[in-house]
Order: C-alpha cells, then structure tokens, then sequence
C-alpha cells in the first residue's frame, strides 16, 4: 500500500457495448443524422389535421353521452359472443399449450421433440393476431367461431413459449431429488416441475383472459364477431354516443378482469 | 457393499472430474469425502446414482453393475440409493409429508402418485420416519415454511423412506449453522448405525468430518490422495489433500 495521493481521484465507468472511441461517436452521430431525415421525411398535410381533429371532438363528445339503450341488444349480444369466444378459446388454448410447452422445455424433453414444440410455438407467435383472424374469417365465414380460433391459436403462443421458459429455470436440484428417488418422467413432471411452475401457470393463464377477451374486441373488426364487430358498426353508422357506450363497457369488464386476476394470483402464491 | 472402479468423468468442456478412481464402501461403514472445491466430490457421488453419467468404469452395488444400466432398470436400481441435498432439494410448494412419500416414487404406479394414494404400508412408514427425525408435527406444513435444520430432517427421512441400502450424502451441513450441523450430522451417523446402512458423506468442514465419520478419503483434482482413519488426518496430509496452508488452529493462542 501507498500514501492515499498516489492513488488516482477520478474514475468512469468504461463504455460496456462500442470501446473504440471513433466508432462509438461516429455511429451515435449517424443515427442522429438518420432520425433527423426521417422525421423530415414525414409529410403532415395539416388541413387533413384540422378535419381529423374536428371528427375527434365529435367522437369524444359522443364518448362523454353514452348511449347504452338504443343499440342494446346488440351490444348486450355482442359482449356475450365476446366474452363466450374468451373464455372458451382461453381453456381451449390453455390445455393444449400445455404439453406443448413442456415438450419445448429443453431440459425435460430430448431434443427432436423439443424442436418441434418451439417450431409450433414460432408459428403461433409470428402471426398476429387480425392476420390469424382474416385467414379463419376465409375459412370459416364470419361470426364468434373464427374467433374463437384466432384466440386459441394465439394463446397457445403465448402460454407455451412462457410456459416453457419457466420451466427451464425450474431448480434443478429439485428435479435431481426426485430423479434420485427412481421416479419415471411423468412423476418427475408431477412432483418437481409442476410445483415450480403452477403458480405461474395460473398466473399466465388468467393474464391471457384479460388479452383475450380485448382482442377479441379488436378482431370483431375484421369480422370474427363479438362486441369488435357491434363496435364497427356503430363506428360505421356514424353512431358515435352508442361507440362510446361500447368502449365504456369494454374498459369496465378489463379493469374488473385486472383486479380480479392480480387478486387470484396473491392467492396461489 | 459398495465397490468403484476405474471409474473416470470427463465433462463435455475437458474437464477431467475423475480419473480411475477405485473405492469400495463396506456394509454400515460412514465415510466422508473431504476435497477442495472442484476436487469432484460432487460428481464422484452423483456418479454413483447417474445423475452424473460416468465416461468409463464400474459402479457395483451388490452385484449390479449401475453404469451398465439401460434407463429402466436404471430407474429401479436408484430406489436402493437414497440421496440427501446440500440445499436440502425438498420440493418447496408442497407439503412435508408429501415430500418424505415423494421417496417412494420408484415404487408406485403414475396413478398412485398423481391423486397422492399412495399405499397405507408407505404411509405408516412416512409417519414412522417423520416421527425418527422428530417431525411428526410438522406433517401437513408446506416445507418453504420450515427452518434449515427442519428441512433438511425432512431430506432425511425422504431418503430414507425409498429403503434405500446405502445413502449418497452430499454436503448436508453446508446452509446450517455449527450447533444444527452437529445435530444433523449425529441424527445421520445414528440411523446409518441402527440400519447398518453405508453411507458416503461429502463434506467440507474437516472437524466436523473427524467428529462423525468413521474413515476418511481425500479427493484432489480427481484422484484419491487420503484412505484413512480420521485420527490419520494431520498436517502433512491436509496439504496433500488441498495444497500448502497453515493448518494449525491454536497458532495466535500459542504465541500469546
């Protein structure tokens, strides 16, 4: 050791990504030069502004008078179609993503199987959702069923691919404990993986309710049926107090399906 | 009881764990595996049960030759070897009583284990075993609810529950502290003792291995370097086991 001064009194932390001093400013510099021309590159003609504005005061004074009564039936009949294709394409989608995502779990399952399950999972992720949508509307006409395949196919996705991630950061010396015991794979997924892994299951499952049953708004749209397609309507009739009353309920039942679902998951902690 | 030979583990990077290591364990003899960290204690043992694959040589437990073994008979095989966990390994979500019957996966049908049926004989002895390691209360907590010490009686009594004919110890003292360590360590050489059950014993803590076991080997770089009795342990042979270092303990008291 010497005297404290002969020490140095500064430090920085080094640059963690570009460590070549030119490089790292000239690229900082070329993005900035290309945000730059993008953003001029946008053409905004501002009296289409001005209209769009004056059409969005309309919408959102229709939005604070909701008109719930007069298109009732509709709307009651679509939030019942919506909340049907919801709940069903959830457990649908649940029970299938199920194996799928243990076979995509790298560390239960040999390698063959584990490629397949991620390759279904791939597909089911890379298509959104209103392309999913389109193509089932084609095959199956319009109406709740198509959506109701849309949102199984999506969740399927979404559950298997975190599903299967959870699983692989499963503790492994549980595992290895109950490997040690001579149990076969089944007791070994029965015991030391399901455990680990349900309350997040549970957790993912009822977070997928709440984005299936608003998807489901939004492919209603493109014709999959549901309050998406009441919505439309309304929007296309110009009926912008009936829209707002629809949007209303759509955020009330989201909110309730949040706090119900944060509620639950405490629980099965 | 317990006979290795030639046995040899190299991991996928290179790395050589073992190399031809001879070791036979006799019926209820206690023997602690001291080594340095990396000294490949813990593959040496997980060899035996094939949570580790060996590269090459023989494990013979009786008259089975464990590395041999296609995955079912394998799997039969690993009821008679029974393991207890470092970090105590019980499956934190479910209940201590689930956890000790857990030990007789090996012997129960999928359907048994699924609806937790498991058979009264299994049951009675789960009870029995809870009550030998003073947990008979505890049964229906969940095992994140207990202490170190606690849970690791339950890893105990899982093992012991498979009626198993010789225990792979690994670490079992590591997470306690030195009162709880000693009263894990007499509750383990006491059922080893009333069950004429062998035991392998890894173990970093050289005094509380001298106070338990019953012989010593010393692991280094995977070659047996020590085969002894624990009184055998001295200065001259602690450096062979893990290198130059001051190994006397009274030293300070002794220049005051």
């Amino acid at each position: 050791m010497r005297p404290s001064d002969a020490y140095p009194n500064y430090w920085r932390k080094p640059p963690q990504i570009l460590t070549h001093r030119q490089w790292r400013i000239g690229i900082q510099l070329a993005i900035l030069a290309y945000l730059i021309l993008a953003g001029a590159s946008i053409e905004v003609d501002w009296q289409r502004v001005a209209m769009g504005l004056e059409r969005g005061q309309r919408f959102i004074m229709g939005f604070l008078q909701p008109d719930f009564s007069s298109r009732w039936r509709d709307i009651s009949q679509g939030l019942i179609e919506s909340l049907t294709m919801t709940l069903t394409s959830t457990v649908i989608g649940v029970i299938i993503s199920v194996p799928i995502g243990i076979g995509a779990a790298r560390n239960l399952t040999p390698r063959p199987v584990y490629l397949v399950c991620r390759g279904i999972i791939a597909v089911s992720r890379a298509l959104q959702e209103i392309i999913i949508a389109i193509f089932f509307v084609a095959m199956f006409g319009f109406g709740p069923f198509a959506g109701f395949l849309t949102l199984s196919f999506a969740t399927i996705g979404f559950l298997a691919k975190l599903l299967a991630d959870d699983i692989e950061e499963i503790e492994p010396g549980q595992a290895d404990a109950i490997r040690a015991t001579g149990a076969t794979w089944w007791q070994l997924i029965n015991y030391a993986v399901q455990p680990q892994v349900m309350p997040r299951l549970i957790g993912l499952s009822l977070y997928r309710l709440d984005i299936n049953f608003r998807e489901s708004a939004v492919i209603g749209i493109v014709g999959a049926g549901g309050i998406g397609a009441t919505l439309n309507t309304a929007i296309d009739r110009y009926e912008y107090d009936s829209a707002g009353a629809i949007l209303l309920t759509i955020i009330v039942i989201v909110m309730l399906a949040e706090y119900g679902s944060g509620y639950i998951r405490k629980l099965v902690q | 009881m317990l006979e290795i030979a030639n046995l040899s583990k190299v991991y996928k990077t290179g790395d050589k764990a073992l190399i031809e290591v001879d070791l036979s364990v006799p019926k209820g003899q206690i023997m602690g595996l001291i080594g340095p960290s990396g000294a490949g204690k813990s593959t040496l043992i997980r060899c035996i049960n094939r949570l580790v694959e060996p590269t090459s040589g023989k494990v013979l437990l009786g008259d089975v030759d464990l590395v041999q073994l296609s995955n079912r008979s394998l799997r039969s095989q690993r009821r008679r070897i029974g393991m207890i966990f470092q970090e105590y390994s019980l499956i934190e979500r479910l209940t201590v009583m689930e956890n000790v019957l857990s030990g007789r996966l090996g012997y129960v049908p999928f359907w048994r284990s699924w609806t937790r049926r498991f058979p009264s004989q299994d049951i009675q002895r789960a009870y029995q075993l809870l009550d030998r390691v003073g947990l008979l209360e505890h049964c229906d907590k969940r095992a994140d609810a207990l202490s170190g010490g606690q849970r690791q009686r339950v890893g105990i009594a899982r093992a012991l529950t498979q009626g198993p004919e010789l225990l792979l110890v690994d670490e079992p003292t590591a997470s306690l502290d030195p009162k709880t360590s000693r009263q894990i360590m007499r509750l383990l050489t006491e059922i080893c003792t009333e069950r004429n059950l062998p035991a392998i014993v890894n173990i970093h803590d050289v005094p509380l291995a001298q106070q338990f076991m019953q012989r010593i080997v010393g692991l280094r770089a995977g070659k047996i370097v020590f085969d002894g009795h624990p009184k055998a342990l001295n200065e001259e042979t602690l450096t062979a086991i893990y290198g130059e270092e001051d190994w006397n303990p009274s030293r300070e008291e002794a220049e005051l």
